[in-house]
């Protein structure tokens, strides 16, 4: 571990170096660069271990980059002390003097290893880490907050007000300033400790809270901190914190509940088509996703195998294979099993769920039991951080938006084409429908089809964002099925209400009760809810005795 | 043409044939397995003792569920949870019956144990009491049984809504048995069962009570459908599956007459349940999961609906060829039964049974 770290350490050297100073003239900051004093080279090298630990802190308050060599020396067990005096530093076989910089010929025979504790090297990690703050990568910096962010030290404060100086990215910049508050917080100064508490109150991060809360621990029975009024501010800025906190929690629960309303939108949508048509209950519906999922993977294996330089864009690609495939399997499940059973819903559902079993086999005879890999590409990978509990994933954005525009696209097939007219039609009365001419057995198959499609779609959306397995439909069959049942039938936007408010419900819950627990609950409200409603939320007028 | 139906099972021929099935079971089997010597070809194991005893409890379970679907045009596909409540609550009772002689050797059963619980759940209260236990396993899918269907026929659900709606039931009450905090062992559920009632469970002797009992309690409840389908309330039951509206129009309110033989059913199909657990010595929340309960309905219609001896004939036939499959070609298994699923439902509407007697029938119609 030690020497991959030295590498890129001793790359980063010369990059620090270079950029403090082009930084330097940039700003053109009068900040003295001056190499670590003689007297804290010394300390740092045969002080006992409090000294050691001391002129670390102060190194990496000054922020000197040219104090690095010296940490990476002690880093690597490469610093030798000579009589308590001279302190050099071991390059293979090269031997520097690390105050006067002069080259030694050889290691002089009493040189002594520094020793180092555990206290020490977590130390001179701070230091490692003060330095990469003046780092021109903007990763290292930020991991270099993060980490000074954990202990903050009131010897580190010279150095973040150095590099609030100089830093330019807003987010850092902001966790800069986060940080150099913790480090004030038990300043002797009330002003300084009083003003820390109050950028501190405007984060949104539970670590800062933790903090604040510190100053209300108390020592025996005395307060650790004295002045009362520093620790009403505290209060203050804990309640201010944590109100930020659960808005950031609620809007969470908003996002992931509608997150998942849009996937079982996408998985119920087909269902609704193909119920409201012909009344049958489609159990394989949930193979149909795991064979649009499956033929994701597929795509995506093929790109990657002949079409490297387009993987990126796979998805895009997958969609319209995992629609025909599905749609394709759709078509045939009508014309060879359903359509012989019409009239018989109840047997129809048996059927395919007959189906339904012989699809999962067949996949794992061609595929295996196990999880296959579905990548997600680069841009549907990582998310924005909105609030530092609430970030939102690209993956989940996309599928979001894919199933407004799948909504949009069957509101547009459903309203505007002929198509969309003949199901309507038959949706809203078979029998007349056939009388004035519409080739009802034709729809049938149309919409099936369709419906099948949209399970591909979803299939596909779903790959990225969960494990693509023989048993994936199962997962979501019953959700599926009890949106089509809250929505009731004929209309999208039963489902689309049915589907969103599920999923909110469902991520509330989870949130208050436990996943399995608001399980039983949406179903204990489902029931509830066709007391008042039988036919779900819309249902269409008619005057069916049977409806 | 559904009494003629009836009236044809139970004729002469069907009395002999439920005579012989007793004769069988109540007396040749245990006398095959015991009496015998294991030497002897005649000799039956124990091993198909406890297998022929698990389809029966199976049969059982069809004849319930045609009771609801066959008779009364309510597919459940959630009849699994009666089942498995069933065998919880004698699996509690045999849990309880261990003694000091888990893993542990503690007051309380092993999972919980090891889940560092000090004192049993109060819904395991008495169930060290035997007769207790049965209640339970009456009362609990009983109970469970008539609230739901009351919510759901008051609504009117019916068709494939409520195939769905008993769907989800059983899918949510297995989540809620997977939990380990439930206090039903979980994962794992019920198992390592030591003794019943003072007996050794495996013990032979043991086994063939168990057999004969499963056996009477078979034909006991097909005496009883029987009654109930011959019966008023059973033709008033055919008329709600053939036309509930105009029951309604008639006068009749479907609910009690519903809610009652789906109570019944859940009863038959708990009481299979506790007879099965002891047997098969392991009960754990896979029994609820959907894919089993929709097995039944399978049984029910490969053997042939609205008849009593059909269901019982699937049961078999599905189970038998089960066995020998899970064995032979373990991995064709979904393909068959997926098969059986589309192929039934396309070409033997009516089940094994009813083809068998259409083909009868036309035979005998010839001159």
């Amino acid at each position: 571990m030690t020497s991959s770290r030295t590498s890129s350490r001793s790359r980063l050297a010369s990059q620090i170096i270079h950029s403090a100073l082009f930084l330097l003239i940039l700003c053109a900051a009068p900040l003295a660069l001056a190499k670590p004093s003689p007297a804290l080279i010394l300390k740092l090298a045969a002080g006992d271990n409090d000294a050691k630990v001391e002129a670390l802190n102060a190194i990496a308050g000054s922020a000197d980059p040219e104090a690095l060599p010296l940490l990476q020396a002690l880093g690597n067990d490469a610093l030798k002390v000579v009589d308590g005096k001279q302190v050099l530093i071991v390059d293979g076989d090269k031997v520097t003097d690390a105050v006067t910089g002069a080259t030694l010929p050889a290691l002089p025979e009493n040189a002594e290893d520094v020793v180092t504790n555990n206290r020490v090297t977590l130390a001179l990690q701070d230091a490692f880490a003060a330095l990469d703050l003046t780092s021109p990568d903007r990763k290292t910096r930020f991991e270099a907050v993060k980490k000074l962010q954990d202990a903050p030290d009131e010897a580190i404060v010279p150095l973040l007000d150095k590099a609030q100086k100089i830093e330019k990215d807003p987010q850092i910049l902001d966790m800069l300033r986060m940080t150099q508050a913790a480090a004030q917080l038990h300043n002797k100064d009330k002003a300084v400790r009083m003003a820390a508490i109050e950028t501190l109150g405007t984060s949104d991060d539970a670590a800062m809270k933790q903090l604040l809360a510190g100053l209300l621990d108390k020592d025996g029975d005395k307060f650790k901190e004295p002045d009362e009024s520093v620790r009403l501010a505290a209060q203050n800025g804990i309640n201010a914190i944590s109100s930020r906190l659960r808005r950031g929690e609620w809007l969470g629960s908003i996002f992931t509940g509608i997150s998942l309303g849009s996937i079982l939108l996408l998985a119920a949508l087909g269902l609704a088509i193909t119920y409201g048509l012909m009344g049958v209950i489609n159990m394989a519906h949930g193979e149909l996703i795991m064979i649009g999922a499956y033929a994701t993977y597929v795509t995506q294996n093929v790109i990657h195998a002949h079409f490297p330089g387009l993987i990126e864009f796979y998805p895009l690609f997958a969609l319209p294979v995992a629609f025909l495939t599905s749609g394709l399997i759709g078509v045939l499940m009508e014309r060879l099993v359903i359509k012989h059973l019409y009239g018989r819903p109840l047997e129809t559902l048996l059927a395919t769920w007959g189906i339904s079993l012989i699809l999962i086999q067949t996949v794992r005879t061609f595929f295996g039991a196990q999880n296959v890999l579905v990548e997600n590409p680069q841009w549907l990978s990582g998310g924005i951080q909105v609030m530092s509990n609430l970030i939102l994933p690209w993956n989940r954005l996309a599928i979001i938006l894919f199933a407004a525009l799948v909504v949009i696209g069957m509101t547009l097939i459903l309203t505007k084409t002929r198509l969309g007219l003949f199901v309507r039609a038959v949706t809203q009365n078979r029998q007349m429908a056939s009388c004035v001419g519409v080739a009802t057995p034709r729809i049938d198959t149309v919409a099936f089809g369709l419906g099948a499609g949209i399970a591909g779609l979803a299939g596909c959306a779903l790959s990225q964002v969960t494990n693509v397995g023989p048993d994936l439909g199962q997962g979501y069959i019953v959700d599926s099925f009890m949106v089509v049942v809250l929505g009731g039938v004929g209309q999208l936007s039963g489902t689309i209400y049915a589907a969103l408010g599920l999923g909110i419900l469902n991520k509330f819950l989870e949130g208050w009760a436990g996943a399995v627990l608001a399980k039983i609950a949406v179903l204990v409200f489902i029931i509830v809810f066709i007391q008042k409603r039988p036919q779900g939320l819309f249902a269409i007028k008619g005057r069916f005795v049977d409806a | 043409m559904n009494k003629t139906l009836i009236e044809r099972i139970f004729g002469p021929k069907a009395w002999a044939a439920l005579a012989v099935f007793a004769a069988i079971t109540l007396i040749l089997v245990p006398i095959l397995n015991l009496a015998v010597p294991e030497s002897s070809v005649f000799h039956m194991p124990t091993y198909w003792v406890t297998l022929i005893a698990k389809i029966m409890c199976y049969a059982i379970v069809a004849l319930a569920m045609d009771l609801v679907w066959g008779y009364t045009g309510i597919l459940s596909l959630g009849h699994g949870i009666f089942f498995a409540l069933g065998g919880y609550a004698m699996g509690m009772y045999l849990m309880r019956a261990i003694g000091h002689d888990g893993n542990y050797q503690s007051d309380l059963p092993d999972f919980m144990v090891f889940l560092n619980w000090k004192t049993l759940p109060w819904y395991w209260e008495g169930t060290q009491h035997f007769l207790w236990a049965l209640l339970l396993v009456i009362l609990v899918p009983g109970l469970l049984a008539l609230i739901f269907g009351f919510f759901a026929f008051r609504s009117r659900i019916k068709g494939v809504y409520f195939s769905i709606i008993t769907q989800a039931l059983t899918f949510a009450t297995m989540l809620l048995f997977f939990r380990n905090e439930t206090g039903f062992g979980g994962n794992n559920g019920f198992t390592d069962f030591k003794r019943i009632l003072g007996y050794h469970i495996t013990s032979p002797i043991t086994r063939v009570v168990l057999f004969v009992l499963t056996a009477a309690f078979l034909i006991g409840f097909l005496l009883l459908a029987r009654y109930i389908v011959t019966s008023k309330l059973g033709r008033v039951l055919a008329a709600i599956r053939d036309a509930e509206t105009r029951v309604m129009f008639s006068g009749y309110n479907p609910l009690p007459y519903k809610l009652f033989i789906w109570v019944m059913s859940a009863v038959i199909c708990a009481i299979a349940g506790a007879l099965f657990v002891p047997q098969v010595g392991i009960i754990n929340p896979s029994e609820m999961s959907p894919a089993n309960s929709i097995e039944i309905a399978i049984w029910v219609a490969v053997g042939g609906r609205g008849s009593l001896i059909g269901p019982l004939i699937g049961a078999g036939l599905i189970n038998g060829v089960k066995s020998w499959f899970t064995m032979a070609f373990p991995e064709y298994w979904l393909f068959f039964l997926g098969l059986i699923f589309v192929l039934v439902t396309l070409y033997l509407p009516r089940g094994v049974l009813g083809e068998a007697r259409a083909l009868l029938q036309k035979r005998g119609e010839r001159p």
